[in-house]
């Protein structure tokens, strides 16, 4: 029954699922509750420039994307403090404009783009070594600024008006926090692809967020309960021959529905 | 020599081409303890913000202790009058309050700051919700805990945009008690609309609409207040002790 564990890319592929629910817990925590669900969901997108960008220049995607998106997160931030724009405008565009400066790129680079797919929607069975070493370091990365700056990260999703009373660098906290959602994008492209990363991305803390009022606590169990459903995800996609990414963002949202019906 | 807890002078401010404070000139010493008072829409909420830093005059000078705005924050509590918060989030009420003594970047909260935090809330009589998530209190429950909140700053200078909106009369007896405490140690500005209360308690009102119609001792707010509301003493200052506002 269990004889899948014996392969190697499956034994890669749980580690990934454990590495993309560290950065669920403490990202998607902020996501969540200071509810930029789809700030991050345009943030993930324009990730896609990244993408394309890494193909034109011969360098891994996953690696491109980490500046190209940090700078459209912070560039999303910049817009917001700075134009007179509308957030939901702003999202819209970023939106797609990173999305069509991907296609572009990959338009440039002359031949086939083989696993372009893989970015768009996902492959958790084909993660390579040194993809789990960029998700190690971009969730080690991403556990220490939360470390650092919680009572930060807190202070401006709670009241950002009193934590700029009380003299906290609140436009700076702000674009450290896109930073972070463009870093935890980064850790789950090859896990669920572009297209469907938000939903990874915020459905952990969601579910957590009915049962606890403890920030602490809501981070350790949005972790563990988006490492179960990922795994389980991942078991039926082997099992039934189905596409991996979508089929564990389908769990995912089935835990969701239930987790309101046991609430109720 | 001691510094003036806020200096204004020739303040100026609009939001998009509306004006809505013209030439502010507005001096509290400190330890004062000032209301504002004017109509809705009168620019009191938009002149706290100015002291606070939250937003830049078109022209003028603020000096908060002989600081810039933005640079006296550590001096300044405040209690906002409306707050833009999700009732949801996961936070209880002590870090709430804790929140207050929040002083920089990597500076944790010490037992010191937690201590105050608690005795703020046992001021506004909430120590027994402390562990409660905000969500589950009542509408003038949050209120208290935002005083607290303000409160655990131990400020110099106060500012209160309304304190007593949704709060019990009990609540503001002792309320008015705990600022006669208070008194001694800051400076206290509070915007209320209710005169009558007001001026029982303070030293000196403001009448501000628009511009700065009166500052001066609560006893000869009179016509300030016949300014700035644009109708007669009687009418506003109904069941008022008359000596607080007597016609001259
Ligand atoms: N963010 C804003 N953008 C544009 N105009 C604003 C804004 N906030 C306030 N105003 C306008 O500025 C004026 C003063 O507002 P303010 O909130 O300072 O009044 P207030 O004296 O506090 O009134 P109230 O007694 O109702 O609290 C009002 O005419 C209001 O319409
Ligand atoms: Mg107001």
């Amino acid at each position: 029954m269990f004889e899948f564990i014996q392969y190697d890319f499956m034994q890669r592929a749980f580690i990934a699922a454990i590495l993309v629910s560290v950065a669920c817990g403490a990202v998607g925590t902020y996501v969540v509750i200071k509810k930029i669900v789809s700030m991050s969901g345009a943030i993930s997108h324009a990730a896609f420039g990244g993408v394309g960008l890494g193909y034109l220049l011969g360098v891994n995607p996953v690696v491109a994307a980490i500046p190209f998106s940090i700078v459209a997160a912070l560039s999303m931030g910049a817009v917001q403090e700075k134009v007179k724009i509308s957030e939901d405008t702003a999202i819209g565009i970023l939106w797609s404009v990173g999305m069509a400066l991907g296609i572009i790129f990959v338009n440039l680079k002359s031949g086939y783009a083989p696993d372009l797919f893989s970015y768009l929607f996902g492959s958790i069975l084909t993660v390579s070594n040194t993809d789990l070493y960029i998700m190690l370091v971009l969730d080690l990365i991403i556990l220490i600024v939360v470390f650092l700056f919680r009572r930060e990260f807190l202070g401006v999703s709670f009241d950002e008006e009193f934590s700029k009373v009380v003299g906290l660098p609140s436009t700076l906290i702000n674009m450290l926090l896109l930073a972070l959602i463009a870093l935890s994008v980064v850790v789950l492209i090859k896990v669920v692809g572009i297209i469907l990363l938000i939903a990874l991305l915020a459905i952990p803390a969601a579910i957590c967020k009915q049962y606890t009022y403890d920030i602490r606590k809501l981070m350790i169990s949005s972790t563990i309960i988006g490492a179960i459903l990922t795994s389980l995800g991942l078991i039926l996609a082997f099992i039934f021959n189905l596409s991996s990414g979508a089929t564990i963002i389908l769990v995912l949202g089935a835990a969701l529905f239930i987790s309101y019906f046991i609430q109720e | 020599m001691s510094l003036n807890a806020l200096e204004m002078k020739d303040v100026s401010f609009s939001y998009n081409h509306q004006q809505v404070l013209e030439d502010i000139n507005f001096t509290i010493e400190e330890k004062d303890f000032v209301a504002i008072i004017g109509p809705n829409g009168g620019g009191k909420s938009t002149l706290l913000k100015i002291v606070l830093g939250l937003l830049t005059p078109d022209k003028g000078e603020v000096k908060v202790f002989g600081r810039e705005p933005k640079k006296a924050l550590d001096l300044v509590g405040y209690l906002p009058q409306h707050t833009h918060f999700d009732l949801d989030f996961p936070i209880d009420v002590f870090e709430t309050v804790l929140m207050g003594r929040y002083h920089g970047m990597f500076k944790n909260y010490t037992s010191e700051d937690r201590e105050i935090a608690l005795q703020a809330l046992k001021d506004v009589d909430m120590e027994r919700y402390k562990d409660r998530q905000i969500s589950r209190l009542s509408g003038g429950q949050i209120q208290r805990v935002l005083i607290a909140r303000a409160l655990a700053r131990e400020p110099k200078l106060l500012l209160m945009d309304e304190p007593m909106a949704s709060i019990d009369p009990e609540m503001q007896n002792s309320f008015y008690r705990l600022i006669s405490h208070l008194k001694d140690r800051m400076t206290l500005v509070l915007v209320s609309h209710d005169v009558g209360t007001v001026s029982m308690h303070v030293d000196k009102i403001a009448c501000l609409n628009q511009k700065l119609y009166y500052h001066g001792p609560a006893e000869e707010a009179g016509e300030g207040l016949e300014e700035i509301y644009h109708c007669s003493i009687e009418h506003i200052s109904h069941g008022i002790p008359h000596r607080v506002l007597r016609k001259h």
